[in-house]
């Protein structure tokens, strides 16, 4: 499958905060922002980007994991963890360019978007009241290795 | 307990200590949280008498059950104390990301007592509070404080509310900041700058829990779409600049300190300022109809938030027309954490004094003090937030300066109870004139909208008036904010839907309604234990006695009787006496025995009309 992400246009979005809100209540069934797959960066009032997974072709937190944990769905070209390797290192927190994985303090497990596969389409653009957010579809042809760059 | 953490923290500045209080239930559902629980606190930790600017005077942040959830706009808080300025109840509200660090960190409320030997900031880090020096800080807008303790504390998200150096210098009118959401009006800043508190910082990471988690979610993104619904069929936000024009046509629009009440040079529209000076449009947490637009006077220079108030203030008030003037004095009414209405007022009034020649350029430092001189007014704001020269004077307020001044200066002191007065002439907009005069509450949330008064009448107002006042008590309390009222429609029925499924009270729209009514009685009652009179619910004399001087209202004045009639039929729509005082049946009826069990005790009810 192509590669998607959910990309943010910064001009329209307000940094309500609306989206953190329905993805954690979606994912986690609490209004826990802190595990929100998707974070609003507002480091001042004006400026306003949004954080989240990529599913960068060279995958670094697949090549930062030291016991394997994280691999790629093909399928889905998302992002699989295997929570049972997962020790909360938090080498791919390090390594994100996107700074779009958490560490969830409670399982010591990270936690990532996964483009809510099991909804229509995801949480987020479905909610945000400025339209500000959507789905991107990757045009470039799709690289077999998770380690092609 | 759902949505409501229960637990309020007492910070002690004096002993630098703090504790974690229980609140119960019974206490939440009653007062709901925000301007309610604030009041009731206050109530609680202010002594009779205490001077606004002592360490006694308690500083109440109060945060509500459904902050921290999806529903909309609920993400602020309010500020209660008492107002340097009126001496009686400040309940400003705020909204912002600080407002959700509030709730996230694990408290509804803080009450700050006591104050600093020397400045400090509190950094509440979940349930650790620390106590850090502020020395360096000093001096500071609210955003470069914002970075130097983001900076200190390693974290982005830390959230800063904290004074600028007009509160430092307890300015009367100050507040207190955090990003562009203020508290703004009533002069909070300037009790925190009593207490020599810098900032209050707060990292809050908790989840909040909802009794009925997916239902308060659809009845939310339900209301979302509603006010999407609205913006897109070109409703305006009523609280942006575009408010100038039509106030201006209907003649409320108040014009050199209240001598006009139409500005000849009023052109400023929102398309003008959007081309020219608009930055970004930006929305407090869980807001749909993101009203905040940030203006640049020069491209890269600092950003401010402008509404219609603050432009009725700083703009035709002072008969300036300069937008670049006006954007200049907001932006420095920002970085010294001042209220931007008080200052307007303030400054409008000297200048009146200076062309009246009761102030001359000695007094001013040589500034030509006249109305519609842009420099002036960027100069005597900077003089005001350093409280230098005319600028100390002023920042008394204009009830304490004209008093300071005298030689007939209070006539055109346009305050009520020391609260200056926001852009709407009631000698036009009799409904204001209800509203100032009897003003239970501080700073309105609503906006004026064309049609929704009946702005030349006051016949029914009365009534309308406390009906508006316990919606907005309740609005104020639950922290829905009042721009996002129209997408309700029946704020109260859907209000208490909200409340029930967040917090897992149940509660009816009347007994919600009835919160309203009894918060409202609430803040009269502490008013009353603060020494109010009948005489001090009025407006001030040129509102009578000087007729409007050009315009279609030429000659427009305030009847006195009518104002009478009209503060009379609201006191009997209340349930209070002709003098204005609460009967002890009254506050039984509204369920508030322990008020009345409070008055026997501490304060002897000897101010509590007993009937």
């Amino acid at each position: 499958m192509e590669r998607r992400y959910i990309q943010c246009d910064r001009d329209k979005c307000t940094g309500c905060l609306i989206c953190e809100f329905a993805c954690s209540a979606s994912k986690e069934g609490s209004f826990d922002l802190e595990r929100s797959r998707i974070h609003v960066i507002q480091p001042t009032p004006s400026m306003i980007a949004v954080a989240v997974c990529q599913f960068c072709r060279n995958s670094p937190c697949i090549k930062a994991c030291p016991r394997d944990a994280l691999s790629r769905d093909e399928a889905t070209h998302t992002l699989k963890l295997e929570k049972a390797r997962c020790a909360g290192c938090g080498w791919c927190i390090e390594v994100c360019p996107f700074g779009a994985i958490t560490l969830d303090e409670s399982t010591k497990s990270v936690i990532m978007c996964d483009l809510c596969l099991d909804h229509p389409q995801p949480r987020c653009i479905e909610v945000c009241p400025q339209k500000a957010l959507r789905l991107y579809v990757s045009k470039r042809k799709q690289s077999r290795e998770p380690t092609g760059g | 307990m759902h949505s409501y953490w229960g637990k309020c923290l007492i910070i002690d500045l004096t002993a630098q200590k703090s504790e974690v209080r229980e609140l119960p239930q019974s206490l939440l559902r009653n007062y709901l949280g925000g301007v309610g629980l604030g009041t009731r606190l206050l109530l609680e930790w202010a002594k009779p008498g205490t001077d606004a600017l002592s360490p006694d005077n308690p500083l109440i942040f109060a945060s509500s059950g459904l902050a921290g959830t999806m529903a909309p706009a609920s993400g602020n808080h309010a500020v209660v104390t008492k107002s340097p300025l009126s001496g009686f109840v400040s309940d400003s509200v705020s909204s912002g990301h600080w407002s959700l660090s509030l709730k996230r960190a694990g408290y509804d409320a803080v009450v700050i007592t006591g104050a600093a030997s020397s400045p400090v900031y509190v950094f509440v880090d979940n349930e650790i509070v620390h106590f850090h020096k502020a020395d360096h800080l000093i001096g500071q807008g609210s955003f470069q404080t914002a970075e130097a303790i983001r900076k200190h504390t390693g974290d982005d998200r830390v959230q800063v509310a904290s004074i600028g150096p007009g509160g430092e210098n307890m300015v009367r009118y100050a507040c207190i900041n955090d990003s562009y959401c203020r508290a703004t009006r009533g002069g909070a800043g300037a009790v925190m700058g009593s207490k020599r508190l810098k900032a209050i910082a707060i990292r809050g990471t908790r989840a909040i829990s909802a009794y009925d988690l997916r239902g308060v979610e659809r009845a939310s993104i339900d209301l979302y779409a509603r006010a999407q619904a609205e913006t897109a069929s070109g409703h305006k936000n009523p609280r942006t600049p575009d408010n100038l024009l039509p106030i201006n046509r209907l003649d409320a629009l108040p014009t050199r300190n209240f001598q006009q009440s139409s500005f000849e040079q009023a052109n400023i529209t929102e398309e003008y300022l959007a081309a020219n000076h608009l930055v970004k449009i930006i929305a407090c947490p869980t807001c749909p109809a993101a009203c905040e637009h940030l203006y640049q006077v020069v491209d890269g220079g600092p950003e401010v938030a402008l509404d219609y108030e603050s432009l009725a203030a700083l703009g035709p008030l002072c008969g300036i027309d300069s937008v670049p003037a006006i954007l200049k004095a907001v932006e420095l009414c920002q970085f010294h954490g001042m209220d931007t209405v008080s200052t307007g007022n303030s400054i409008a009034w000297a200048m009146e004094s200076f062309e009246k020649g009761l102030l001359t350029k000695e007094d001013t430092q040589g500034i030509n003090l006249s109305f519609g001189n842009p420099e002036a007014l960027v100069a005597i704001v900077e003089s005001i937030g350093k409280r230098n020269g005319i600028g100390n004077l002023l920042a008394e307020g204009t009830k304490r300066a004209s008093a300071k001044l005298g030689r007939g200066s209070e006539r055109w002191a346009m305050h009520s109870k020391g609260l200056e007065l926001a852009g709407y002439d009631p000698r036009t907009m009799k409904s204001r004139a209800l509203r100032f005069a009897v003003g239970l509450e501080i700073q309105s949330n609503d906006c004026f909208h064309c049609g929704d008064e009946d702005i030349h009448s006051s016949s029914s107002t009365s009534l309308s008036n406390q009906e508006r006042e316990d919606t907005a008590a309740v609005s104020n309390s639950l922290m829905i904010c009042g721009l996002i009222h129209s997408c309700f429609s029946d704020f109260l029925s859907e209000a208490a839907h909200l409340y029930t499924l967040a917090t897992g009270i149940h509660i009816s729209p009347a007994e919600l309604k009835q919160a309203g009514e009894r918060i409202n009685n609430l803040k009269k009652t502490l008013n009353i234990r603060e020494g109010w009179r009948r005489s001090d619910d009025w407006l001030p004399p040129r509102l009578f006695k000087d007729p409007i001087t050009s315009g279609k209202a030429k000659g427009a004045v305030l009847s006195d009787k009518e104002l009478q009639a009209m503060i009379e039929g609201y006191y009997q729509s209340r349930g209070w006496t002709i003098e204005g005082l609460i009967p002890t049946v009254k506050l039984k009826a509204l369920g508030m025995d322990d008020i009345l069990e409070m008055a026997k005790g501490s304060w002897h009810g000897a101010s509590l009309h007993t009937v």
